[in-house]
């Protein structure tokens, strides 16, 4: 690097250059916070949507799936998986079943693990996905196979 | 080594090989079941597994970076560290908390684990990385101040290089960002929105400084360069990281719920991220190519020169290759992802602490200022293995994951999940067998350390060559 460039410049750069940068990402962060309320529908996290969520981390489904293309990926994206699945005529109920059901015993296939979870915390995780799959996601995924 | 306390460094640094270990023996658990499905189940379930193997690869280098912490600090300092009896109680603490935290995992289902530990009361469990125990991180957080406190104190008594200044603001600010793995809100969005301050302003922020002073100090210790040369580009380079990293948050904002406009303040600033990894590799080799000693470690100059390429490989050009909005609009969240997350996080902070190690460690053992030309052959033929490996790793989970998008999602009749990956199966058994690879690379690594060290003079000395 060039001579004229010194030390005390690159050092000022540093500091104000960042110090730029982090406000302004403090200034947008203000102004998502102000726009998000009509993007995730926070009107619609009831008690039971909250618990759902509450299900969802307990049991570590990010572990294996994604979420809004978040998290693992060994089993399919469940951000859709609601409307995926039927939407309102019967996405409910199918998740609902699929879990009970779990696992599989396929040789060789993939496993999900039985959970056993009461029908209330069902009930819940069903509300979640709904309301995860109602947030908007800009269109996102491109299809419904997530 | 000038300082005896700088000894506290060797713990950390066993610590941290051990860790490294079951990390991989994990990769390669869950490397097995996305090809054999049922592959220990339901003993070990996959997402089990999984974040044995996530959760060691941060325990350990966060290992590394406490030992060369403690190994550089009171160096460049030019002072004995502030308490070398705190900085081995801390290591036993983080080792007990680590330890019994994996066990947890393994032992009982996550949710008996999450009742245990009352998660109720502050729940942070179940999202990626951060999976531990609330308590766990409570944990994290003691060692992290006393480790802060520490280092601090022995910076403050001493000489305040550069090396010094930038290795404390990155340290602080992992800290500093890892407080907000306690924020969980109900709401989803909000949720992810601030999850990514801990993940995204880690790796490609506060990291990239602590990687920035580590690969300065090695560059220092064993090119003989002029100090003040490399400390400018070490500033040069952490301020392209933070202004184009900072905003570049926004490239995991696109599909989240957040507002559109992250498309294009995401794509434009995380655009320019791969910059500072390309300074990082131009400044590595010019200052290698006007050494102005010959070191005798050859190993650690390779890590060092090999951090320098394999970063701006694996965050640069793997990053740069699915960051624009509507690029990451097909590969959000597919194989690429992972593509990319093996082989930057091996090239900039696994290559980075087994730099500090190949360079400190003879010091540490009073092997002198390098290793026997036996052990080290050994140890430069582990970096390759090594490195080749992820690279092939890497090939493997970007093939992959181009099939994947195209069956699972830009096809006009798109498979579904589960079909899509039975067709991209072979590509995940060429996975396992490169992870093979890696794993016996691990082993010759491992037997580097164990050969005697020989009395060969060339290996003690430096040798000034201007
Ligand atoms: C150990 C890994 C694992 C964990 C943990 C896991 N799953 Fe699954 N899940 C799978 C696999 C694998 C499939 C696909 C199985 C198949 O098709 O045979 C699946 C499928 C599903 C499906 C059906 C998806 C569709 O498109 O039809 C739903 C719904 C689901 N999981 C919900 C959950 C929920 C809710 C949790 C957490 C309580 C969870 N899973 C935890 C592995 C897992
Ligand atoms: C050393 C630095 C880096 C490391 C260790 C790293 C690691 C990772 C990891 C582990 C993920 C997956 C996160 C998850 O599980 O959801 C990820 C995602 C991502 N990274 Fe990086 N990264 C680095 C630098 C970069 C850079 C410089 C860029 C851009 C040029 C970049 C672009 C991305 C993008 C776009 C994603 C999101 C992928 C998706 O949509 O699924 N990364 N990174
Ligand atoms: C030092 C070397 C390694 C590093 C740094 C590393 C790092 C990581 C990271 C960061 C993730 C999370 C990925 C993401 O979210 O995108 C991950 C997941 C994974 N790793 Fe590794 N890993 C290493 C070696 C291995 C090896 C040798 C194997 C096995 C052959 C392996 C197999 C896996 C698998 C199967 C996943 C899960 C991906 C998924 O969620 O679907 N890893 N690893
Ligand atoms: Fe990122």
């Amino acid at each position: 690097m060039s001579d004229k460039f010194t030390k005390a410049m690159a050092r000022n750069i540093f500091y104000g250059g960042s110090l730029f940068f982090i406000l302004l990402f403090i200034g947008l962060t203000v102004d998502t916070s102000s726009a998000l309320p009509k993007r995730d529908h926070r009107e619609n996290i009831t008690p039971q949507v909250a618990m759902g969520k509450d299900v969802w981390e307990k049991n570590d489904c990010i572990g294996c799936h994604t979420l809004l293309g978040e998290g693992a990926y060994y089993a399919p994206e469940l951000g859709n998986v609601y409307q995926r699945r039927g939407g309102d005529q019967g996405g409910g109920a199918f998740i609902k079943a699929w879990i009970k059901a779990q696992p599989s015993k396929a040789p060789g296939r993939r496993q999900m693990p039985q959970f056993n979870l009461t029908e209330e915390e069902l009930e819940a995780l069903v509300a979640f996905l709904k309301w995860t799959s109602e947030i908007n996601t800009a269109d996102w995924p491109p299809n419904i196979e997530g | 080594m000038q300082y005896s306390s700088q000894a506290v460094a060797k713990p950390y640094f066993i610590v941290a090989i051990a860790l490294f270990v079951g990390q991989i023996l994990f990769g390669l658990i869950i490397g097995m079941q996305y090809v054999i499905g049922d592959f220990l189940f339901p003993a070990i379930p996959f997402n089990v597994a999984r974040m044995v193997h996530t959760n060691l690869l941060i325990v350990w280098l966060l290992f590394g970076f406490m030992g060369a912490s403690y190994y550089l600090v009171p160096e460049e300092a030019e002072t004995e560290l502030h308490s070398p009896k705190l900085a081995w109680i801390l290591c036993i603490i983080f080792t007990v908390v680590g330890g019994v935290t994996i066990l947890g995992y393994l032992l009982v289902p996550y949710a008996t684990l999450a009742e245990i530990t009352g998660n109720h009361f502050l729940p942070t469990m179940g999202r990626e990385f951060l999976e531990q125990p609330t308590m766990t991180k409570i944990g994290i957080v003691i060692v992290a101040l006393g480790f802060l406190y520490n280092i601090g104190m022995t910076i403050l008594k001493g000489r305040k290089t550069v090396v010094n200044m930038v290795l404390l603001m990155g340290l602080v600010g992992l800290a500093v960002m890892f407080l907000f793995s306690f924020y969980n809100p109900s709401n989803l969005v909000l949720d992810k929105y601030y999850w990514w301050w801990v993940v995204h302003l880690w790796v490609e922020g506060v990291w990239e400084l602590i990687l920035g002073a580590i690969l300065a100090f090695i560059l220092i210790k064993v090119t003989g360069v002029d100090r003040e040369i490399i400390e400018k580009w070490l500033y040069i380079i952490i301020a392209m990281t933070l202004i184009t990293g900072v905003i570049g948050t926004g490239h995991h904002y696109y599909w989240i719920g957040a507002p559109e406009y992250w498309q294009i303040w995401g794509s434009v600033f995380s655009a320019l991220e791969p910059i500072p990894f390309f300074m990082m590799t131009v400044y590595a080799f010019n200052m290698v190519n006007q050494r102005r000693r010959e070191h005798p470690n050859k190993p650690a100059v390779l890590w060092a020169l090999g951090t320098a390429v394999m970063a701006f490989l694996g965050a640069g050009v793997w990053g740069f290759l699915h960051t624009l909005a509507p690029v990451n609009y097909y590969t959000h969240g597919t194989q690429i992802t992972a593509a990319h997350g093996h082989m930057a996080f091996y090239g900039a902070y696994v290559m980075i602490v087994l730099a500090i190690i190949s360079y400190a460690m003879p010091l540490l053992r009073g092997r002198a200022a390098a290793n026997s030309e036996k052990a080290q052959v050994w140890e430069m033929w582990s970096f390759w293995l090594m490195t080749i490996s992820i690279i092939f790793i890497t090939l493997f989970l970007t093939a992959a994951g181009i099939l994947q998008v195209w069956l699972q999602r830009v096809s006009d009749t798109p498979m579904s999940f589960m079909q899509t990956q039975d067709q991209v199966m072979i590509f995940y058994w060429l996975r396992e067998l490169a992870g093979g690879v890696f794993f016996i690379g691990l082993i010759v690594y491992l037997i580097s350390f164990f050969i005697e060290s020989g009395d060969s003079s060339a290996t003690t000395a430096t040798v000034d060559v201007k």
